[in-house]
């Protein structure tokens, strides 16, 4: 990267040609190179997994392996849909996924702007056990948790799985109030000589303005609620209730490995995945590299 | 002396108020966070099984674990490895991916999204999809391999020197996600004008990878090592739908992780469960305190 940009100035001179820079090429056509082999080196295992799909059965096991299957058995997505609880898994998972991004969101914000702006006594000595928690796994809090939902009930329930967004979360929690911090307090002042209490500044003045930050906690509690596999591997136990991660690794378990099936329902799985992303890669890479720089 | 009780009348309103707003929190960090964490050291004193009495037992869990289960050492060795190799390998590649994507060519962004997109497909597809392409009679990595004259290539997750090199492989996968990007933008950050100087005093390409990025960069990849490690402990899912829970084959892919969630949820033995997760929980703990202490000797913050 350095040599070429040293190489540079003496081309000015009175040549009639562009001169050609052969180092600048080769650089380029090296790093083009390592882009173009690298990239489809990582993407091609989803490639993969859309080609075994709609494969004819025919062709699956062929060798070598047929890389464009013909003709396309698209009808797969619809057979697997309907020989499999597919549609009870999907309706599942989106009540969860929803009902968690609505709750995090929403409590996240709420106490993050109390931790940003307000003044109240031990607010330091919470946030400070708010941040440690973060280094809490999961596995430590897991059987106490399935003790206390048993004993109210909710086994067996979607209640684990989405109720505790209510309650916040510290890391998403940091996030919001790193994000107040960085508004200017005298938004506060003027809205407060307006007539505004601290509800009203949280909802009309701040919230309204904190979009990039309440989009980032959306997208990422949709990607771990949708595709997470411990809580309800240990809260479910109905395959009524199961949601789409838990029903695709049972379905594995369940019959004969018939891939065509299995990597339709995987990709039916992946696709709104990748659809939140193409539409809010902004939010989700900022939000990425925010957290990372600031923590 | 009016204006001062109005002051504290609203200081107090404002206290009220923050406490009003952290309420959701209050509650969450109580019920769900707290009371369980305490809860589970309570838990790993006795001998709490499901459909047997309980005791008060002390720190015999503990004795157990550490004197009379192999499985126990043998899990732990598992996670040590996966932490000890996938961690830094992991980090390397979104490291040299970040590099290559911070080249400032036309097309970067869709290379990006190219790299990015295989790490938001999380879990169980990712686990399903490595099974597809590593089986051993079928996958398409033994057909590459015996077409270039392997003729007996490995059987991948079904035999015991290979299955945890191919769980590392798996997570590989996501290594352009959001490590690379976190690595990436710190890359962003790091000031123009120090290549230059570099430039001025004769360093090389290397030089200045070595003596300018590395260090701009060392508290992104503190961060990053911390998150990756606190990851790597509790690696499960992976394991989990490859072995269809066994962590098969031998023992070989019976992760820490798993391990505690065979003991507790199929063996209904929560009392030594609970202290399995403690001990995960003080180890993870030491990790990361000794990284924070370490890194004093390493990271070089710009602003101080």
């Amino acid at each position: 990267m350095a040599t070429t940009t040293a190489t540079q100035p003496r081309t000015v001179g009175t040549s009639r040609r562009p001169r050609i820079h052969w180092p600048r090429i080769i650089h380029k056509a090296f790093v083009y190179t390592l882009l173009v082999s690298i990239s489809l080196f990582f993407f091609f295992p989803l490639l993969w997994m859309m080609t075994t799909a709609i494969k004819p059965t025919s062709q699956m096991f062929q060798i070598p392996p047929i890389w464009i299957p013909k003709p396309p058995q698209w009808d797969v997505f619809h057979t697997t849909w309907n020989r499999t609880n597919f549609s009870v898994y999907l309706g599942n998972t989106v009540l969860i996924t929803v009902l968690s991004m609505i709750g995090r969101v929403g409590s996240c914000a709420l106490v993050g702007f109390s931790f940003a702006r307000l003044r109240w006594p031990g607010k330091n000595v919470l946030f400070l056990i708010t941040l440690s928690t973060m280094m809490l796994p999961f596995q430590v809090l897991m059987i106490p948790q399935f003790l206390i939902f048993k004993e109210i009930g909710w086994i067996n329930t979607h209640y684990p799985l989405w109720v505790p967004s209510f309650g916040g979360a510290a890391f998403y929690i940091f996030l919001m109030r790193q994000y107040f911090m960085t508004m200017p307090r005298e938004l506060d002042d003027a809205a407060k000589i307006d007539g505004c209490g601290w509800l009203g500044i949280f909802w009309r003045i701040l919230l309204p303005l904190s979009h990039p930050a309440l989009a980032t906690i959306a997208i990422f509690t949709f990607m771990s609620q949708w595709n997470s596999f411990l809580e309800p591997l240990i809260f479910l136990n109905s395959s009524k209730k199961y949601t789409l991660a838990l029903g695709l690794a049972m379905f594995r378990d369940q019959f004969d490995v018939d891939w065509n099936a299995i990597m339709a329902m995987s990709f039916l799985m992946v696709l709104p995945c990748l659809t939140i992303f193409f539409l809010a890669q902004k939010y989700f890479i900022q939000g990425i590299s925010t957290t990372g720089l600031k923590g | 002396m009016l204006q001062e009780h109005f002051l504290t009348r609203s200081r107090r309103h404002e206290s009220l108020m923050g406490w009003l707003f952290a309420t959701p929190w209050v509650l969450g960090l109580l019920l769900f966070n707290l009371f369980p964490f305490v809860y589970s050291f309570g838990l790993s004193l006795t001998s709490f099984r499901i459909g047997y009495p309980t005791e008060f037992i002390w720190f015999n869990n503990y004795v157990e674990m550490f004197t009379d289960d192999p499985v126990f050492g043998k899990s732990f060795g598992n996670t040590a490895y996966f932490v000890a190799l996938g961690v830094p390998l992991g980090l390397v590649t979104s490291l040299l991916l970040a590099l290559l994507l911070n080249q400032k060519v036309i097309g970067v962004p869709l290379f990006r999204t190219m790299v990015f997109v295989p790490s938001i497909v999380a879990g169980v597809a990712v686990a399903l999809l490595w099974m597809w392409i590593l089986d051993p009679n079928i996958g398409l990595v033994n057909h590459l391999l015996r077409e270039i004259g392997i003729r007996s290539p490995p059987l991948w997750l079904q035999d015991e020197d290979w299955a945890k090199p191919a769980l590392i492989v798996m997570t590989l996968t996501g290594a352009g996600g959001a490590t690379m990007v976190i690595f990436l933008a710190g890359l962003q950050n790091i000031p123009t004008e120090l290549y230059d100087a570099a430039r001025i005093d004769g360093a090389n390409s290397l030089r200045q990878f070595f003596f300018v990025t590395i260090p701009m960069l060392s508290p992104v990849i503190l961060f990053n090592t911390i998150t990756g490690i606190i990851g790597a402990f509790q690696v499960f899912t992976l394991a989990y739908v490859a072995t269809g829970g066994l962590g098969g084959p031998n023992n070989s892919t019976m992760f820490y992780a798993l391990y505690l969630y065979n003991i507790s949820f199929w063996w209904g033995r929560f009392g030594l469960g609970a202290a399995m997760a403690w001990f995960m929980f003080v180890v993870i703990m030491v990790f990361t305190m000794a990284q924070l202490a370490l890194s004093k000797r390493w990271v070089f913050y710009a602003g101080e």
